[in-house]
């Protein structure tokens, strides 16, 4: 016992020198897996935030005049943003009690559908809109050609227009969050209700829809900052009338070289959206609280019940499918005078828009074929890739264990999430205006953008591995390096392989950051779509949707790529 | 062959393991037998090289092992959910340490055969091992560890998992295939059957310590605290007082359940606690008594032991009761007293029926 005793205190002195030297190697490793992520991150976000807060902050921004002049946007900005919201849940609360309650055939293949917009850029649904809509477009020039002296014109405002986009982008989110919670309903409840004398309606007023509240609540508020921040669709959409923040800080900075106010103005957006995301994140925590069993979906019974999901379905279906086959249709059809050809209009089918992106024209918007842009949009993207996957995973190494500091750096880590696109690539500008001229500044704006998702599609597949496979193949004879190359490689190769193509796919999207930063000579695909949607003539507009036909297909083939890839489970926003 | 010594282990202000020593000894299998959180899964991984001792020493074939990392320790570690590779085959999974050696393709081919010929696998090299069942998947691990040919094969609660009667046949295996390639092996297991039914020598872990140690015989004989009798469900473990000796040598002790007498080796004095252990197997064949219709009427205690027909010799003791619980179990009969006690008996008195059995009780010290 005596021996016992005096070994035990040795060991302990002992002991605690182990555990302090395990302790500061742990701690030492952590921190060399965020020191790139880090240094990344303080060089492209915090800093230029820094930037633009030193520049609002300044007495020469910070003028009653500067202030009048914000209140208009500011005022505009929360009126179509919540003229959009309210639209969309109209259509989207519906549609979520089809998607949740009834069976009819085809629902899966609708439900993606209605997912694709959110997925596409938005410079691909403003062109799509555009092709159909527009003074160019197929709706207009159908009916000028039906009653040509008509003075009427069948195309929307622009307003209009611009509601029915974000209608078009944000529904499905109202469908999966509303209809989550719908099917998470506990069925019971509104069979008691009913079995105490409550009829349908009453049902629906005084159960459902208080038990939804909370989630339709949440759907609201992210639906409310996707059109709160809405920069491509109002840009395009918009004519150069209408002005949200986002745009204007995109018009002060680069327009009017008015970087104070620009800066004054993204401050102000960061505000309200920092707002809306932490309401959003109190909701979105309550939305799943009543979940329970879920409720069956059924075949529609009653006449009312087939009146509803057919005129749905019927109006869901066109309404998304509509738009998206415009968009490749247009770019094929020669509806208009081509150049020198004024007085005699050949119509019908044309692939001249797609030719025409091999040529360098004199006076064309380009100092380069618009081709170009398709190859340095690829380059771009190659590059986010690169970037993305090298700083992504030690992050999210660290990030699948974490400690007390992940927990620190964890939403640290996703706050560019939440700041604009233009925001980011504003602060770039005051920040890095002398390497403007440089091309390389693109993909490391691309990466601050894709960073957050590659961490998010990487980490639970690293935290999937469980560690006894790690101790297993030691004791089986791996080295460290061969446990890595045989065990966590093979098994990573998938999350890999999605994440790299979120990034692929962001960068080849990305626009309001890319408009900022990007050189006239070297152009992606959206900032050509911009371009040429700018300028006047069927031959640029024709061009527009060539392109806009291009990056929709590119970005249909990488989201069936990351669908493959993707493991079961991972959340969806 | 392996010799563990003096080893200390403490997570955070917990001491998890004192002082811990043992040997394994070439063709033995070991069982280290304890509750859930008595560190005997922890001591394995130290062995294994997963985790350091904070002090204390590990020698294999007389070499310290402090400082060899666990994949050139050459030791084959079965896990309990069996951590089979999910992206690997099962041929590719019982490979995997042959590669690791960097054997030549035909060498790993025929070893991963043999390998798996051994645990009753063959003809499932190609299978997915996501699609195996529990037990399959179990000898998979096990075939993975046998095909390094490891100099020592340890195995974390390997059939925990599992259900009961394929836990059995899985035993009678590993029993065999242990005899058979005589490699050291050390069991890690909370349950007694399974460590008792595999085991050479077994070790029972509780506090930090080992607190028994012996064939599983012995162990079962003389569990020698009250602690190892209870934990190895031995029989009912009561509290007594010591009331002098008796003419022929044996120790009168008072208890609740009425006056037992006991011998044994300690050395008690008059007046002190001592635990003693009634072992639930009745000796003779399992006779019991009921109160005689007599008995009933005056309802007193002496009278009713007057009809108890006593064991002869070394086995004096008594326990009463009326019975709360029968429960049938195979070759016998579980009958549960008021008092608390328990009995195995062949034939099955009914329930609330005034019984007397004579039994075996031993002193725990």
């Amino acid at each position: 016992m005596y021996t016992g005793r005096q070994v035990n205190r040795e060991t302990s002195k002992h002991g605690n020198k182990a555990s302090l030297y395990t302790c500061v190697r742990v701690y030492l490793s952590t921190l060399s897996l965020w020191l790139l992520p880090l240094t990344f991150l303080a060089l492209a976000f915090f800093f230029p935030l820094s930037k633009i807060l030193a520049f609002t902050l300044s007495p020469s921004t910070l003028t009653l005049e500067n202030l009048r002049n914000t209140q208009h946007v500011v005022l505009f900005t929360f009126y179509q943003a919540t003229l959009s919201t309210l639209l969309t849940l109209l259509l989207g609360i519906p549609s979520a009690i089809l998607f949740s309650r009834f069976d009819f055939r085809g629902k899966s293949l609708l439900r993606a559908l209605t997912a694709v917009p959110f997925l596409l850029p938005t410079v691909v649904v403003a062109a799509s809109f555009n092709s159909l809509f527009g003074t160019h477009g197929l709706l207009s020039t159908f009916y000028s050609f039906l009653f040509p002296l008509s003075s009427f014109t069948l195309h929307p405002s622009p307003f209009i227009l611009i509601l029915i986009a974000h209608l078009f982008y944000n529904t499905t989110i109202v469908i999966r969050i509303v209809g989550a919670a719908l099917s998470n309903l506990n069925p019971k409840l509104e069979q008691a209700a009913r079995s105490l004398g409550a009829d349908s309606l009453r049902v629906w007023l005084n159960v459902t829809l208080p038990l939804l509240r909370p989630s339709i609540l949440a759907a609201s508020l992210l639906v409310f900052l996707f059109d709160f921040t809405s920069f491509g669709v109002i840009l395009l959409l918009g004519n150069s009338q209408l002005s949200t923040l986002e745009t204007e800080i995109y018009f002060q900075a680069v327009r009017q070289f008015n970087l104070p106010l620009a800066a004054l103005l993204s401050i102000i957006q960061l505000l309200c959206t920092l707002a809306v995301s932490i309401l959003y994140s109190k909701y979105a925590i309550r939305s799943t609280q009543y979940a329970s069993r879920s409720t069956p979906s059924r075949r529609p019974k009653t006449l009312k019940q087939k009146l509803f999901t057919t005129s749905l379905i019927f109006l869901l279906s066109t309404f998304f499918i509509l738009p998206l086959a415009s968009l490749p249709f247009r770019s094929l059809t020669r509806l208009e005078a081509d150049r020198g050809q004024r007085s005699e209009v050949q119509y019908g089918f044309t692939t001249d828009y797609y030719k025409e992106l091999f040529i360098n024209r004199r006076g064309s918007v380009f100092y380069v074929p618009p081709f170009q842009a398709i190859l340095n949009s690829l380059t771009y993207a190659s590059a986010t890739v690169i970037l993305s996957i090298l700083l992504g995973f030690p992050a999210a190494f660290a990030l699948a264990h974490p400690t007390r500091l992940e927990k620190i750096l964890d939403p640290l880590i996703m706050l560019p999430l939440g700041s604009s696109a233009v925001m980011l690539g504003l602060g770039f500008i005051i920040t890095y205006g002398k390497w403007l001229a440089s091309p390389w500044l693109v993909p490391f704006a691309h990466t601050l953008i894709a960073l957050p998702f590659v961490i998010r599609a990487l980490q639970p597949a690293i935290a999937s591995i469980p560690n006894r496979l790690r101790q297993a193949a030691s004791t089986l004879g791996a080295s460290p390096l061969e446990v890595w190359k045989n065990i966590d490689l093979p098994i990573l190769r998938r999350a890999t392989l999605a994440a790299a193509t979120f990034a692929f796919t962001i960068s080849l999207g990305e626009f309001g950051a890319t408009l900022l930063i990007s050189r006239p000579e070297y152009p992606t695909i959206p900032v050509a779509i911009e371009r040429f949607l700018s300028q006047p003539g069927g031959l640029n507009y024709g061009q527009a949707m060539a392109m806009a036909t291009i990056l929709m297909a590119l970005t249909t083939a990488s989201i069936l790529l990351i669908e493959k890839f993707r493991l079961p489970n991972a959340s969806e926003f | 062959m392996l010799e563990v010594k003096n080893i200390f282990k403490t997570y955070g202000d917990n001491p998890l393991l004192k002082n811990i020593s043992f040997t394994v000894a070439e063709g033995e299998t070991v069982c280290l037998l304890g509750a859930s959180g008595s560190g005997k899964s922890t001591l394995l991984r130290m062995i294994a090289g997963l985790e350091s001792p904070d002090s204390g020493f590990i020698f294999f074939d007389g070499l310290d092992l402090a400082s060899t990392p666990p994949h050139l320790r050459d030791f084959g570690l079965v896990f309990q959910d069996y951590a089979l590779f999910p992206h690997l085959n099962v041929n590719d999974n019982v490979a995997f340490g042959l590669k690791m050696r960097r054997m030549g393709r035909d060498e790993i081919s025929e070893r991963v055969a043999s390998s798996l010929e051994l645990v009753n696998l063959k003809g499932f090299g190609g299978r997915s091992v996501n699609d195996l069942s529990g037990g399959e998947q179990q000898r998979v691990a096990l075939a993975r560890a046998l095909a390094i040919r490891p100099r020592l094969l340890m195995f974390d609660e390997p059939l925990g998992a599992l259900d009961r009667t394929l836990r059995e046949g899985l035993l009678n295996e590993l029993r065999t295939i242990l005899q058979k390639t005589n490699i050291p092996a050390i069991y890690v297991t909370h349950d007694q059957e399974e460590a008792f039914a595999i085991a050479d020598r077994v070790l029972i872990l509780h506090g930090g310590a080992i607190i028994r140690e012996g064939t599983p015989a012995d162990v079962w004989a003389n569990p020698m605290s009250a602690y190892v009798a209870e934990f190895l469900g031995l029989g009912s473990v009561i509290e007594g007082k010591e009331r002098g000796k008796t003419k022929d040598g044996m120790w009168k002790v008072e208890s609740e359940f009425g006056e037992f007498v006991v011998g044994c080796e300690h050395k008690h004095s008059k007046g002190e606690k001592v635990h003693l252990l009634v072992r639930p197997f009745v000796e003779e064949s399992n006779r019991w008594s009921s109160s005689p219709a007599r008995a009933e009427r005056s309802d007193s205690e002496d009278e009713a032991s007057r009809d108890v027909s006593r064991p002869e010799g070394n086995n004096r003791n008594t326990i009463r009761g009326v019975t709360s619980d029968v429960v049938f179990q195979q070759d016998k009969f579980k009958v549960t007293l008021d008092n608390g006690l328990y009995v195995y008996l062949k034939d099955a008195p009914k329930v609330g029926k005034k019984i007397a059995v004579g039994v075996k009780v031993e002193c725990l010290g």
